[in-house]
């Protein structure tokens, strides 16, 4: 029976750290450890001579890791970005995912591949929520530029708000555009004029 | 904008400019290209960007694809296809060690790294931390030249710390790093947040360095020598644009925008211009070639900046320096640039190796037309470096 593994996950945001964690306690028997400051980072993960360590791949703290791929550099254990260049598609899924993880070189593929599966999962379901949260954003944004169009208009022209909505609409069909783009030059059109 | 499109990491910074330029000012379109421009947040992603094919090529310190030829630094091997800068790093200090170094005598001249060196070293104590953006990254590399050259052993007697760019002038304001090396803007977001003074460019230690380069996948430019000629072509055409007299502030303002550097035009103006402002009374300091895109062939990769790189990491590291300097010249595809660019008027130097640090001043070399002139290319301590032959 080998040795526990151990994970460090470098995560800002507790709530994203916890769920990271979570699926990884489901995943297997792994020790792991959270590690939420930018400052002296290598340092801090060097302490904890971990055997893997993933990091979300958008932080620019990434390049501090780097060190940690130098062979003279503070961890004795070279680590390598953790492709296993047998698994390039594996490396493929995690980046997609926005995932990078380090291991330490020579590191059983098998006992590899249970974390890396539970960590691009959870980093899916991030980039799925943030997505959403995007396009719900947007929806809003969207939304307001309408209202205030279809005031612009039942002011102008004396018109109920869904005249003024089927108006919007009949010329956004007519032009062939999107109605919230008419909308938006309206908006900016009526602000010029003003 | 129509054309072939191609995917192009780079990071947000001033010397990005050759890839911006070329697409926003039209020199890729007239090539039948669209640059697709990825800005990264980090140089492992976009190392990763390259060599997992999301890049089909990117804006890469020189020393990594040096770097990751001699099997260190990441997988995958790279091809350099140009340079697309020359210095345009600077050294800060943080406000408490300028001010001990002021207390000494010490004049901030940003000119001369002898003594700016000697005072820093004096005024820093034994523990010395410096910020860099990456582990391979010629701001590390000009420190350990530097400071080794100065009777400080680097790397042992100083710790150079990888701080990713952004985060520099927290970093100095948060005391975790006594001082910094680092590109633009980032030194002058220091000093403009009064956290920092500067002390050198990059220059002052290399005349010549070169700082970014343009990296695809090896084996890319065989697979797609015309395109790669096309790219070369229109990051050329870029580079000549940007060191034409009167295109900085336009340069600055598109480089300005979100999508790219996002930082005040103002401060982008400094290091395109030279005249960087060192601290937070305002006062200012012209370098000449403080940053060079196509003057003096910069353009051109030369075997020798490979082999140049490469013999410095293999000191440091304990690897066989003649093989190791003989790999890292065989990065820098000359070759193809030369190739690239014999139809155009680009005047190309007759060899493809030079003696790096020979040039005191603006000099005439031997080259197409014969009337190229490579610019001043020195080190501060006027060492010389030769390829050793069989390189």
């Amino acid at each position: 029976m080998s040795k526990r593994l151990s994970i460090v996950v470098v995560e800002k945001d507790r709530d994203r750290a916890r769920l990271i964690v979570d699926s990884l306690r489901a995943a297997g028997d792994y020790e792991i450890h959270v590690i939420a400051e930018e400052s002296a980072l290598a340092r801090k993960v060097a302490e904890k001579q971990p055997d893997v360590v993933l990091i979300d791949v958008a932080s620019p703290s990434r390049d501090t890791l780097e060190e940690l791929a130098v062979a003279s550099g503070p961890l004795d254990r070279p680590v390598a970005m953790f492709v296993d260049r047998s698994d390039d598609n594996l490396t493929k899924q995690a980046i997609e995912a926005g995932l990078s993880a380090y291991v330490v070189d020579g590191m059983r593929p098998d006992r590899l591949k249970p974390i890396l599966d539970a960590a691009i999962t959870r980093f899916h379901m991030f980039q799925r929520m943030r997505k959403e949260l995007e396009q719900t954003k947007r929806a809003l944004e969207e939304r307001k530029v309408l209202d205030r169009a279809k005031g612009i208009l039942m002011k102008a022209r004396g018109i109920t708000e869904d005249e003024a909505y089927a108006l919007l609409r009949k010329t956004a069909m007519d032009q062939g555009r999107k109605v919230v783009d008419v909308a938006q030059a309206l908006v900016t059109a009526a602000g010029l004029l003003s | 904008m129509s054309g072939l499109e191609l995917n192009i990491g780079f990071m947000p910074l001033v010397d990005s400019a050759p890839l911006v330029i070329a697409q926003e000012m039209g020199f890729a379109d007239q090539e039948g290209l669209s640059l697709n421009l990825l800005k990264s947040p980090s140089w492992s992603a976009i190392r990763d960007m390259v060599t997992l094919g999301r890049a089909d090529a990117v804006h890469m310190l020189a020393p990594v694809p040096i770097a990751m030829s001699l099997g260190i630094g990441g997988q995958g091997k790279l091809d350099v296809l140009q340079v697309l800068s020359v210095s345009g790093t600077a050294i800060g200090v943080s406000l408490d060690l300028a001010g001990r170094m002021r207390e000494a005598g010490y004049s901030f001249d940003f000119a001369d790294a002898t003594a700016a060196g000697r005072a820093l070293i004096a005024a820093a104590g034994p523990e010395l931390r410096i910020g860099v953006p990456f582990p391979f990254s010629m701001q590390a590399e000009l420190l350990y030249y530097w400071l080794s050259a100065l009777g400080f052993p680097a790397p042992q007697g100083v710790q150079i710390r990888t701080v990713p760019p952004p985060l520099m002038a927290e970093a100095i304001a948060k005391g975790e790093i006594d001082a910094f090396c680092v590109g633009e803007p980032w030194g002058s977001i220091a000093v403009e947040n009064g956290v920092g003074e500067l002390l050198l460019p990059g220059a002052a230690i290399w005349s010549f360095a070169p700082e970014k380069v343009l990296a695809v996948r090896q084996g890319w430019a065989e697979a797609e020598p015309e395109l790669a000629a096309r790219l070369i072509r229109a990051v050329w055409r870029a580079g000549r644009w940007l060191d034409t007299p009167g295109n900085q502030m336009t340069a600055a303002e598109i480089l300005s925008r979100s999508a790219y550097v996002n930082v005040p035009a103002e401060i982008i103006e400094r290091a395109l211009g030279g005249a960087l402002v060192i601290n937070a009374r305002g006062d200012q300091r012209q370098t000449a070639n403080f940053q060079v895109f196509h003057r003096g062939a910069a353009g051109f990769p030369w075997r020798s900046q490979g082999a140049w790189i490469a013999g410095q990491m293999a000191g440091r590291l304990g690897l066989d320096r003649k093989g190791a300097e003989k790999t890292g010249a065989s990065v820098m595809r000359s070759d193809l640039y030369r190739a690239a660019l014999s139809r155009e008027a680009a005047d190309l130097p007759g060899a493809s190796s030079k003696l790096e640090g020979s040039l005191p001043s603006v000099t005439a070399v031997s080259s197409g037309s014969g009337r190229l002139f490579l610019e001043p290319n020195q080190f501060f301590d006027r060492r010389i470096f030769d390829l050793p032959t069989g390189v």
